[in-house]
């Protein structure tokens, strides 16, 4: 029986080599796509498994983690003044995944990430437990707190960034949402109710939403005129008829304010005349005035690093579409980030910084892992042309629509745009308010602004302007940023 | 020159008994659990856990008490077989014991069924028993070819465990399985004691048959075929058998008993003839099987592509939590106490314990474990190789086989490399009936090694020997 005994033997032999085969396959070859599996909830188990990292504002954190006793996610996180750091934060939830600052340094926040093997081995020696890193950004918590009440329960969004080098100081969106409801693992209610509110509370509209610009782009016309040398003296007549015919169309350009026929650049920035900037950036013509548009950021994502929308100008439009683009209607479409570039730009005396929101990474022994350094993106204008840009803007707050902006300050100047764009079909649905402006010393500008008040109920449609709702806020903003650096 | 002072042809020289071999093994079969369970304590608590010393003494006191019967009852057993016994015994009761401590499995528990009680301590237990059958084996079992005497004894005592299930008020339908009965506060599954009886009668019979089995066939289309009153036996009994298992929904023990009749048809015989027949009843019994059953169609979809069965049935998420555990232990585990494979959930210390090797223990540990395992099986081979009866050639050839094709079947179910059928990896896994049965089966191979090995008696005195002695200046 010798015989048929060796070969089961070596058929039992068979089976187990089998099973050794199969452990291999799935636990070395498969092991990496198993772990990356989207159902894989160890990711998100070790995510929460110790404290995270917090985000700081101020030298101060504006995210703390709770232990909340769970049985999956041991800690969970929770946020100070949640809705206004909303749109810098972003969200961390144990369930519904991560998102702006709390999702691209993910790494960094558990102590995952490569940079921290060294502290993640030291720790392992010294017996402490894992810590994550920080995140320091470079907003203020003053600006912010003058943007988040500014627009108060209005629909709008405030971009704050510091001309010289890129900065962003606030960065507010309403309505907002508290990321703390949504963070933990049995919000499903919460989660539920923010994605199907109307409000949109978890839009982030100063990085993600596009917004017709209306008068406020009229200073890109401007600054393109002024380039191209299409205007040389802004105190000399422009050449415009009143019921400038818009070319391609039978229509007449229709001016809301009064005195533009033939009146100089400058005081038709101060009244926002719509027939001279839509004809000037017909003299320019439409592949200058997209070449313009680019050199300040439009048609491209900008990563702060969260990612933006791309602000539009029509590359393709035909004259007509130009003439309307160049006064920020038609396709024009632009994000609050991107009116405050161009605002930090001239202010910055034409040279745009490349706007940031992280200034460093640090490991949890405060060690700077990453320090963020200012980084120009462009120059969009001369500096001769940017001070002409300047001397009107500041002519608009000085003689203009933008009165509202005055910070009345002693040494300081303030320029600045209103802007009242119109949207929907044939107009139909309320205005958005704009306003840019920068606020500048003898040492340079230290803030440009853009808000935009999307949609404020209980003010009457024809007290919907940029002067008179967005200036405002513009204005505490910059008075909260000279305060605190003055 | 060498004084010769033997000189029969039959070797009588002293074979080494390997006792003492066999508590150096059974010294580190004791220490690496309690290390381990070291290991889980201070990963889980940052602390030495507190039973620490008496897992310790308890193991220690159960693998001496093994070693002492060994010892005096069965001097020249394989040595190998105990210490792998112990140490696969030991690692159980620490991986239990680890998913004990899961909060996770913990709050399940008290969700489904309002209260949480250990299973570790119960296992202790169950070991002890298990031990104690083991003893118990080797007392009473003398001689291993006292069990022919049982071999109808045996085939109706099968039929009766297999049978118990199905008793009304006896039986338990636990989560779709027909394959438990509960006796006061214990639940027993008869299937693994049936495994053993059912080899004995296999052996018992196949042995007094099996020169009638080989040899007065017909010969059909290259195939020796028996006759109908030799095979008609065995037939019907391993045919009652499947066909009570198909009712009791217990797929892995059917597969189990048919290839161990298979196996031992083939060694008992002698003909290749009996795996060409086998393999095609096998794959006719699988097609009707899995036409009629239709949770057997749900445990292949579950194979073939887990991820995708688990976005439609819940029961799938469990195959692909334990190949998620797998896969999150890579090589080197993530070490004792620190996996999550408790995410499984319901099960997690029994059929899928070996999900919690994998991830804690890693490619190495399941490697190391399967070795343990192919070893067992290796030397239960050895033992039916060295034995010099037929009957316990084939009773241990029976029991090593039934032990590699559980294995194979429980690892590669969890592992994904055949369909999953709920079997339990033999002393690994929590469940009483399972150890018992584990240990008694190695207390028979433990006495047919050791008369297998026990040095042949000395031969009888030769009268001519005297007068033959080699007459030296």
């Amino acid at each position: 029986m010798n015989k048929p005994l060796r070969r089961v033997a070596i058929f039992c032999g068979l089976l187990v080599l089998a099973l050794l085969l199969r452990d291999n396959w799935i636990q070395f070859v498969r092991a990496d796509e198993l772990n990356a599996h989207p159902k894989n909830t160890r990711v998100r188990i070790e995510r929460y498994a110790n404290p995270r990292g917090n985000i700081i504002v101020d030298g101060k954190p504006i995210t703390s983690s709770v232990d909340s006793g769970g049985n999956y996610y041991k800690y969970k996180r929770t946020y100070v003044n949640g809705p206004m750091w909303a749109p810098v934060t972003g969200y961390a939830s144990q369930v519904y995944d991560a998102n702006q600052i709390e999702k691209i340094e993910d790494g960094i926040l558990t102590g995952n990430d490569d940079r921290l093997f060294f502290d993640r081995t030291l720790s392992m020696f010294t017996g402490e437990k894992k810590k994550g890193g920080d995140v320091v950004t470079t907003l203020s918590g003053a600006a912010q707190k003058a943007a988040f009440e500014g627009l108060g329960d209005k629909t709008g969004a405030v971009v704050a960034i510091e001309p010289k080098t890129g900065k962003i100081l606030a960065l507010a969106s309403t309505p907002s949402y508290d990321p703390s409801t949504i963070a933990g693992s049995d919000d499903e209610k919460a989660w539920v109710s923010l994605n199907e509110s109307k409000s949109k509370p978890m839009q982030n509209r100063a990085l993600r939403e596009i917004y017709p610009p209306g008068s406020v782009f009229k200073v890109v016309t401007a600054a393109a005129a002024l380039e191209n040398g299409k205007v040389t003296d802004i105190n000399a007549p422009t050449d415009t008829p009143e019921g400038w015919k818009i070319p391609l169309s039978n229509r007449e350009m229709v001016n809301h304010a009064h005195g533009c026929a033939n009146t100089s650049l400058i005081h038709a920035l101060e009244i926002s005349c719509n027939s001279v900037f839509a004809k000037l950036g017909d003299d320019v013509g439409r592949d200058k005035m997209v070449e313009m548009a680019e050199k300040f950021g439009f048609n491209a994502e900008q990563f702060t690093p969260v990612r933006s929308s791309a602000s539009v100008f029509d590359k393709n439009s035909d004259r007509g579409g130009n003439a309307l683009s160049s006064i920020g209607q038609f396709n024009t479409a632009t994000t609050p980030l991107q009116m405050a570039m161009v605002t930090a730009a001239i202010a910055n005396d034409g040279k745009l910084m490349k706007p940031y929101m992280i200034d460093q990474l640090r490991a949890p022994n405060l060690d700077v892992i990453k320090q963020n350094e200012p980084e120009e993106l462009s120059r969009p204008v001369s500096p001769e042309t940017a001070q002409k840009l300047q001397q009107m803007m500041e002519s608009v707050v000085t003689k203009g629509t933008g009165g509202n902006a005055d910070l009345n300050m002693d040494g300081v100047k303030v320029g600045g745009k209103t802007g009242t764009a119109q949207h929907g079909e044939k107009n139909a649905k309320r205005p958005y308010a704009w306003f840019i402006s920068y606020a500048k010393t003898s040492e340079g500008s230290p803030v440009a602004v853009a808000v935009v008040v999307e949609d404020s109920a209980g003010t009457d449609r024809e007290d919907i302007t940029g002067g008179g709702l967005a200036a405002p806020i513009a204005k505490a903003v910059m008075k909260a940023v000279i305060k605190t650096r003055g | 020159m060498s004084v010769v002072t033997n000189t029969t042809t039959i070797g009588a020289i002293e074979a080494p008994s390997r006792r003492n071999t066999e508590l150096a093994l059974l010294a580190f079969a004791v220490v690496i659990p309690v290390f381990a369970y070291l290991n889980v304590g201070l990963a889980i608590d940052g602390k030495v856990p507190a039973g620490m010393l008496g897992y310790g003494l308890g193991l220690t006191l159960l693998a001496g008490v093994a070693h002492l019967v060994v010892r005096k009852w069965a001097p020249y057993a394989d040595p190998l077989l105990l210490p792998l016994a112990t140490l696969l015994n030991g690692m159980g009761l620490v991986l239990i014991w680890r998913l004990d401590q899961s909060p996770r499995l913990i709050a399940k528990s008290i969700r489904d069924f309002g209260s949480f009680s250990p299973d570790a301590p119960k296992q202790m237990l169950y070991s002890a028993v298990g031990i104690a059958m083991f003893v118990g084996v080797l007392l009473l079992l003398k001689d291993h070819r006292v069990l022919q005497r049982y071999t109808y004894i045996s085939m109706m005592a099968a039929l009766v465990l297999l049978l118990l299930p199905l008793v009304p008020g006896l039986g338990a339908d636990v989560f779709g399985a027909k394959i438990w009965i509960h006796i006061g506060g214990f639940s027993i599954q008869p299937g693994e004691f049936a495994k053993l009886v059912l080899a004995i009668f296999f052996s018992g019979y196949l042995m007094v048959k099996r020169d009638a089995l080989a040899l007065a066939s017909r010969r059909f289309m290259g195939l020796y075929l028996p006759r109908g009153r030799d095979l008609g036996p065995i037939i019907t009994i391993w045919a009652v058998s499947l066909l009570i298992l198909v009712f009791e929904n217990d797929l892995g023990t059917s597969l189990l008993f048919f290839g161990m009749f298979v196996i031992m048809l083939y060694v008992a015989t002698e003909r290749t003839s009996w795996i060409v027949m086998g393999l095609l009843m096998a794959v006719a019994g699988a097609v009707s099987v899995a036409s009629f059953a239709g949770h057997v169609q749900a445990r292949v979809d579950a194979w073939s592509d887990p991820f995708a069965c688990a976005e439609k049935v819940a029961a799938c998420d469990q195959m692909t939590q334990v190949l998620m555990s797998f896969g999150s232990g890579g090589i080197l585990g993530a070490g004792l106490g620190q996996g999550s494979s408790d995410l499984i959930g319901f099960a997690a210390n029994s059929d899928f314990i070996f999900a919690t090797v994998g991830e804690e223990l890693g490619l190495t540990g399941v490697m190391v474990f399967l070795l343990f395992y192919g070893l067992i099986i290796e030397r239960g081979v050895r033992t039916a190789l060295a034995a010099r009866d037929p009957f316990g050639k084939l009773l241990a050839m029976g029991m090593s086989g039934a032990f590699a094709l559980q294995i194979f079947v429980v690892a590669g179910g969890v592992m994904g490399l055949i369909p999953l059928t709920g079997m339990t990896m033999p002393f690994l896994a929590y469940g009483g009936s399972s150890v018992i049965a584990n240990w008694a089966l190695i207390g028979i191979l433990i006495r047919i090694s050791d008369t297998a090995r026990r040095p042949a008696p000395a031969p009888a005195p030769n009268p001519d020997a005297e007068m033959t002695q080699v007459v030296r200046p």
